[in-house]
């Protein structure tokens, strides 16, 4: 037998099913992954005696012939989803010790599931970056390496650490968010699969809200068929977020029939965008072969407002943050830094927002403030939400002549940590191919596809249309076959460390 | 576009951040490098577009009035960084 943490959330169910090994047993495994992948700096919170206590009670259901989808299995949940009685830090000093009172839906539909909590996750602080070194817990180290040396890469974010904490073993899946590329993304630079499902499909509830028309929960795994079981496991109606959608939640796993015959896959020519390194467009191309020779048709389509997507992006999201991160005022829950002698209480707020908040986090909210203000408001805002329109009216377009786009996720591999331009502009780059995925709430999944010359793993995206994860599931495994990425970070539990 | 440092300021005390003096500089340079930025959607003709509030389209359902939840201050008061008798407590405010 592997190790466990080497399984597939389908294997270890199989296994855990066929009493090969129990729910404690398997957890144990990853408590102890979790311990030894410190180094990586992937977890912000351990959770090593609840993980027991719930694989214990796992064992007991089971005996009982209770099981759960993810029955027993180990996993890794982001720092913005709050946890009933364990510290939630949205990776930000501001939350200070905050200790929620209460469950996300999300994580609750997980624990219903029969799922372990390993631990709380690093992540780009409010979920704002694309390296994760905007946390004020520090940065993430990748499991992957620069195989000259000692250069050591970022994780790409904002889940950073749930992706560092799948691809080097430490849980056998993990949550994530994505309100720009922050589920994709990562899952690109650390050679695993991620899935934004359709705006609506998760609910939001009890997720530390960044930008609430964008956000959205994913699941972040090693297979396309263990994103399927996750994803499934945290869908559903939920009354307590207005945006949630009263749809039912398909099998997911059913939908890999490994079948893409007859599909239109479209390919947008507005993402070949100048400078794309060769080895992303030569991926590209393979995977259109790939489809190609599994029997689909491909087509080339054009997004014709692509190149607006990341302006409207970065008055639209800073515009929601501001909004969103007024609540973090020094009163209720979080940091406090008192008012000097004779100041007041706009002084408490404005030293604890300046204290608390990041670099990174002061600066979107003031683009935020600023965009919204008064005489920019129509200029920039409203200006910003009819662009957004016709953004998803393109995709709108193009969805009548295909049934998936397939783009690369991320228009480089990843970069060094501290070698990322101190220009935001710059930075926003990342997220030029997931970005009009969240503008226009439609589905987004990120597969390994191949590696870069310097041996970094490369992904491609496929999009679907809104509420079809499924052929978007469909299509991806399909493409993870042909791929058959098999590469392995040279840091992981079990292998060389 | 270029934001100068009184601009930073005015912008600062709207958002409730503390901006320390040396930093106002840095913050301007970056914040007109990001207008300049996304000025690129004045090429976007936009006449007769609706603003885009949601990616989807759907009705708010009305719920029924009544309490269905609540009823345990010390739970809200749990991670208050100060609280008395049942009350956030927060510097005076009144002179």
């Amino acid at each position: 037998m592997s190790s466990p943490t080497d399984f597939t959330i389908a294997e270890a169910r199989d296994a855990l099913a066929a009493k090969k090994l129990s729910a404690v047993e398997l957890t144990e495994a990853h408590v102890k992954a979790v311990e030894t992948a410190r180094p990586l700096n992937a977890f912000v919170t351990e959770t090593p005696d609840r993980a027991r206590s719930m694989a214990k009670a796992s064992d007991e259901r089971r005996r009982a012939g209770k099981v759960g989808a993810l029955e027993g299995i180990p996993l890794a949940i982001k720092d913005l989803f709050c946890t009933e009685g364990v510290r939630t830090t949205a990776g930000s000093r501001i939350l200070g010790e905050f200790v929620p009172p209460y469950e996300s839906t999300v994580t609750s539909k997980l624990w219903q599931a029969g799922s372990v909590l390993l631990g709380k996750v690093n992540m780009d602080e409010f979920a704002m970056g694309s390296s994760n070194m905007t946390s004020a817990f520090g940065p993430v180290v990748s499991p992957w390496s620069d195989p000259k040396g000692n250069r050591r890469l970022v994780p790409g974010g904002s889940s950073g650490g749930s992706a560092a904490a799948v691809a080097a073993r430490c849980a056998l899946g993990a949550t994530g968010t994505d309100t720009g590329g922050s589920i994709r993304q990562p899952a690109a630079f650390a050679g695993i699969v991620g899935i934004k499902p359709t705006y609506g499909r998760c609910s939001r509830w009890g997720i530390v809200a960044f930008a609430s028309s964008l956000d959205q929960a994913g699941p972040m795994t090693r297979t396309v068929r263990d994103s399927a079981i996750m994803l499934e496991a945290m869908s559903g109606y939920d009354p307590k977020d207005s945006t949630s959608a009263n749809k039912p939640v398909p099998n997911f796993e059913a939908a890999l029939t490994g079948e893409v015959k007859g599909l239109k896959i479209g390919i947008p020519k507005e993402y070949r965008v100048d400078g794309m390194s060769p080895e992303i467009d030569d991926l590209w191309s393979k995977g259109i072969a790939w489809l190609k020779d599994a029997g689909a048709e491909v087509v080339e389509v054009s997004l014709p407002h692509t190149k607006y997507a990341l302006p409207c992006y970065y008055i639209v999201a800073p515009a929601e943050a501001s909004s969103n991160l007024a609540r973090y005022d020094g009163i209720r829950f979080g940091l406090r830094v008192a008012p000097q002698a004779g100041e007041g209480l706009i002084d408490l707020y404005e030293r604890t927002r300046g204290e608390g908040f990041g670099r990174e986090v002061r600066r979107r909210i003031m683009t935020g403030t600023y965009v919204l203000s008064a005489g920019y408001y129509d200029a920039y805002y409203i200006k910003a939400q009819k662009v957004r329109q016709k953004i998803a009216d393109d995709f709108t377009e193009v969805f009548k002549k295909c049934d998936l786009l397939l783009t690369p996720t991320a228009p480089s591999a990843a970069f060094g940590i501290g070698e990322a331009s101190n220009d935001p502009v710059a930075m926003y780059l990342n997220d030029v191919f997931t970005v009009t995925v969240n503008l226009a709430g439609l589905p987004g999944i990120s597969v390994p596809a191949g590696l870069s010359k310097e041996g970094l793993p490369l992904g491609l995206q496929l999009i679907g249309r809104a509420f079809d994860e499924e052929t978007v599931l469909r299509a991806g495994e399909v493409i993870e076959r042909a791929a058959s990425f098999k590469a392995l970070p040279p840091f992981r539990v079990g292998g060389s460390l | 576009m270029a934001i100068d440092a009184a601009t930073i300021a005015k912008i600062a005390r709207l958002s409730r951040i503390r901006v320390k003096e040396e930093e106002r500089a840095a913050l301007a340079q970056e914040l007109g490098n990001i207008l300049d930025f996304i000025a690129m959607l004045d090429e976007v003709d936009v006449t007769k577009v609706a603003p885009m509030a949601s990616p989807v389209e759907m009705t708010l359902s009305l719920r029924e009035d009544k309490i269905t939840d609540g009823g345990y201050p010390d739970k809200v008061l749990a991670n208050a960084p100060e609280s008395s008798h049942g009350f956030f407590v927060v510097p005076k405010v009144i002179e």
